[in-house]
């Protein structure tokens, strides 16, 4: 049956009125609010909000971190058939102004005196804003704008307008369709304007149960929601979900008490980007190597069983006699433990998304018992497009496509998507709507990809990036530059890579050394180094890197449709990559077109099979000076491995 | 909660003389603090700050001049009296209990209201129990105000020197002081934590109508912060008024900066 947001809530609160629906710490200890307190308070919001004059169709910004009376207030505009438009907490004020004008917003609710400075702050680019509502009132007391109002007054207000009209709320909730606009999304574009994407209740709603039932979540489940709220992922977890099944979302106190909060509260569904997760691993392996002589022993024997035999347990599959009680031993000493430390001890499904996770990281979580998987969506299709099954978690797919889901492949390899969880739009934008929805419902992801013979979704690259080698060994082949980067990535050594290839007749790759890690490597090897530009042409570094190569290349040759990637040079570049240098975007992401033009010496190099060339580049310091370094680079050569044809 | 205004005089120093064997601290002192205000102390290296602190605080007995609370005068009172009649206080080298807590380092600033004997106490017995969950709810939210809640059960001693300095201050909050003496909150902090501490302080100023009076060296944080500045100089009083007078007046700028002769 086709539902509503508030529809939903009323529902839960007239099922289950005590049951709680969210939580969070106040006084040091968890605080509940049932599903009927909930109902009241949004009911209450929702009146108050109607006498400041909000109408059906606008639509209403929220910012701030996950708060319950933040999501109250969302559940209020959906009750009076408006919009919430959440924004991220920690965007500039500049930021804001485009979303608030562009979708003509005149009325704010936003979490505290911060946000309040920012939109004050932006007034005069967007007059029309006309009241803006905050939850948390310290600091605010000397600020006398008429536009202001405390959330404790406006839920007073509230309350006498419900006391006055006890029907008018839920009359207008009834009012709400399925088909109507619940909530729209802003992306953030890398290029020009964001866009917003429009959606319905039904897209999202749909999705949400969609996702609720492969992973069969009840209303027992526990979340802790910790991630902005305007993304769209932690707005299907901690919202559509949550009123799709009706379990119990947790709001942390603060960032700082994430980690605190996460093994108090102990979720059983939870999910993560995979810089999380590696955060994590990483704080445990630091702290095991400061444990005592026997502790360590013990973490690292296990850790290896884990290894072996862990994933085949997550898997399903039956251990040996022996394997299987030295699990259960390692389960009561190491991993039970280490699960209970990271919060994870309940957890029952676990996701990643969002970019690429490497294998080790994926399997270190699958073997300790963590059921961790991946998902693989979007702001423009409500997040559910694939999901992994139990039992069947690779690296290095994304999953089956879930219930609803049709998938096709263009002809230059885009992956195309046609679901009810689609958006409706981008807001205003029918030039941008046009050119990634098309007049029969398919949605074009400018993702590269193709299911394997399980039927599990690969994604390899952006389409724009995806090229072809030309001529050589591997003539025609294709060739996803990110996908052989990731995987060199993946090493804890490698810290970027470039990949050259399209057009070409081989792929070469230049490499960035993790200084870090290498430069601890080498103290380790009792390897002398000056600095960076030193430590990087190091013949022992070198060999180490090639090994790191051509185990990518040996991975590569098993897949059929990528072994022509495999890469037959590389280097390792003398300086680090820098956004200032404008080598890398402010995110991080590699310039590909801009490095292969500064560098063309050495791309030159890599193809005429050159062993070593001179490199001088500018550099620019963090003062704004510039100066130059130079260094005559080695270029090796990688062993390439047949392709070999997998049975499947 | 309390409104903005600055009210009447609360506290009234008087012709203070304080004097260690031939050394004068403090020579004949006055000056007032008016309810709801930020009050700074300034001056050079030994103008007799801290001196004055600890004698509003008790804790110094002035040879001569007398110190008027609320409408009571006192002459000789010890630091316990003076805490229980509402002035708390925070330390220039920090004097926390580095093994506890950061709630019960905050804890031990509800002692003195805390009401029921140390037998009820021990054995967390009927109303010791009620009265300790009270407390413990102040205490919460002096850790909520000063956004320390990733650390309330780490030992004060792990912690940066910064947040153990708001730790020092959550203990005196606790006290629910009518004054507030600082003894130098900013020293030793960098830019970003001196921002945060002067936050707090106007958030206790401006949230609980705390009369503040603090000490500090950083001219730019005391010029913002305050409303009204006294002057000290080798324990004379040179000046006193708003920081703009304060600023323009002569005899300040030569202690501060020298004068040539």
């Amino acid at each position: 049956m086709q539902q509503t947001f508030p529809g939903l809530l009323m529902a839960h609160a007239g099922q289950r009125p005590d049951a709680p629906a969210m939580r969070e710490k106040a006084f040091g200890i968890w605080q509940t609010l049932s599903w009927s307190k909930l109902a009241e308070m949004v009911t209450d919001i929702a009146g108050a909000m109607h006498e400041a004059g909000l109408q059906r169709g606008d639509h209403m910004v929220v910012i701030g971190s996950n708060r319950p009376r933040l999501y109250a207030t969302m559940l209020a505009a959906q009750s009076l058939g408006a919009i919430p438009v959440p924004l991220y907490q920690d965007a500039a004020g500049a930021e804001c102004v485009f979303p608030i004008n562009n979708a003509d917003i005149k009325f704010a609710v936003v979490e505290d005196q911060e946000q309040v400075d920012k939109l004050l702050d932006v007034r005069e680019q967007c007059p029309q804003i006309a009241r803006i509502v905050y939850d948390e009132p310290r600091g605010l007391r000397k600020y006398d704008e008429a536009c202001l109002t405390a959330m404790d007054d406006f839920l007073v207000q509230g309350k006498a307008f419900t006391q006055k009209n006890p029907q008018f709320v839920a009359g207008e909730i009834a009012k709400c369709q399925p088909s109507d606009v619940a909530a729209m999304f802003f992306t953030s574009g890398t290029t020009g304007n964001p866009k917003g994407v429009v959606h319905t209740h039904n897209s999202l709603l749909d999705r949400a149960s969609v996702g609720a039932r492969f992973d069969k979540l009840t209303p027992a489940d526990e979340v802790l929601a910790y991630l902005p709220p305007a993304w769209i992922g932690q707005n299907i977890f901690s919202y559509a979900q949550w009123l799709a099944v009706g379990y119990v979302v947790n709001c942390p106190e603060s960032a700082a008490t994430v980690t605190i909060d996460l093994k108090e509260v102990g979720p059983t569904y939870y999910f993560a980007p995979p810089r999380v997760f590696e955060g994590l691993l990483t704080s445990v392996m630091i702290r095991m190597e400061d444990a005592g002589a026997i502790k360590r022993k013990m973490f690292h024997h296990f850790m290896d069983l884990a290894k072996r035999v862990g994933p085949a347990k997550m898997d399903g599959k039956a251990l040996g006699f022996f394997d299987g009680l030295h699990y259960a031993l390692g389960d009561l000493m190491v991993y039970g433990p280490l699960r209970n430390n990271l919060g994870m001890s309940r957890v029952r499904v676990a996701y990643t998304a969002g970019e690429a996770i490497g294998p080790d990281l994926f399997s270190f979580y699958r073997s300790i018992g963590v059921n961790l998987k991946q998902l693989y969506g979007s702001t423009e299709t409500a997040v559910f497009v694939c999901l992994q099954p139990d039992h069947q978690a690779k690296a290095d797919t994304v999953g089956v496509p879930c219930e609803g889901v049709e998938i096709k492949l263009s002809e230059s390899g885009e992956i195309l998507v046609r679901s009810p969880g689609l958006l409706r739009e981008y807001y205003k934008n029918p030039t941008a709507t046009a050119e990634v929805l098309t007049a029969d419902g398919w949605y074009h992801t400018s993702d590269a990809g193709f299911l394997d013979a399980d039927g599990h979704l690969k994604i390899i690259d952006r389409v724009k990036d995806v090229g072809r080698i030309k001529g050589g060994r591997f003539d025609g082949a294709m060739f996803a530059p990110k996908y052989v980067e990731n995987k060199l990535k993946f090493f804890s050594f490698v810290k970027e890579a470039v990949a050259f290839g399209d057009q070409r007749d081989r792929v070469c790759v230049m490499v960035n050394i993790d200084f870090d890690a290498v430069g601890n490597w080498a103290e380790r090897q009792n390897l002398p180094y000056a600095g960076y530009t030193d430590l990087s042409q190091k013949a022992a570094v070198y060999d180490m890197i090639k090994a790191c190569v051509e185990k990518v290349n040996a991975d590569l040759s098993r897949d059929e449709m990528l072994a022509g990637s495999q890469i037959s040079r590389f280097l390792i570049l003398h300086k680090e990559l820098d956004p200032d240098d404008g080598e890398l975007t402010r995110t991080n992401k590699v310039r590909r077109g801009f490095i292969a033009d500064k560098y063309s010496a050495l791309v030159d190099g890599l193809y005429a099979d050159k062993t070593e060339q001179f490199i001088e580049t500018q550099v620019k310091f963090e003062d704004g000076r510039t100066g130059s370094v130079s260094a005559t680079l080695q270029l090796r050569d990688a062993q390439i491995f047949e392709p070999v044809k997998q049975a499947a | 909660m309390s409104t903005q205004k600055i009210g009447d005089v609360i506290l009234d120093v008087e012709n203070i003389s304080l004097r260690f064997g031939g050394v004068n601290a403090l020579s004949n002192i006055s000056f007032n603090v008016r309810e709801h205000e930020v009050r700074a102390i300034i001056g050079p290296n030994g103008a007799g700050k801290s001196s004055m602190l600890n004698c509003i605080n008790g804790v110094y007995q002035p040879q001569e001049g007398q110190i008027t609370f609320r409408g009571q005068t006192f002459k000789h009172m010890n630091s316990r009296q003076v805490a229980e009649m509402g002035i708390a206080r925070t330390f220039q080298n920090l004097a926390l209990f580095k093994g506890m807590s950061v709630i019960d380092n905050i804890m031990t600033g509800r002692n003195l209201r805390i009401k029921s004997n140390l037998f009820l106490q021990a054995l967390r017995f009927g109303p010791a129990e009620r009265e300790e969950c009270e407390h413990r709810e102040y205490v919460e939210q002096i850790i909520d105000f000063l956004e320390i809640q990733a650390f309330r059960k780490t030992p004060v001693g792990q912690l940066p020197y910064g947040l153990q300095k708001r730790v020092d201050l959550g203990r005196a909050l606790a006290m629910e002081p009518q004054v507030l003496l600082l003894d130098e909150p900013m020293a030793g902090m960098n830019m970003e934590e001196k921002q945060d501490m002067s936050r707090f302080i106007l958030d206790v100023n401006e949230e609980f109508g705390t009369t503040i009076v603090l000490i500090e060296h950083d001219m730019g944080v005391v010029m913002d912060i305050s409303d009204r500045v006294v002057v000290l100089d080798y324990g004379k009083k040179i000046g006193d008024g708003t920081p703009e007078e304060v600023r323009n007046n002569e005899e300040v700028i030569s202690a501060y900066l020298g004068t040539s002769h």
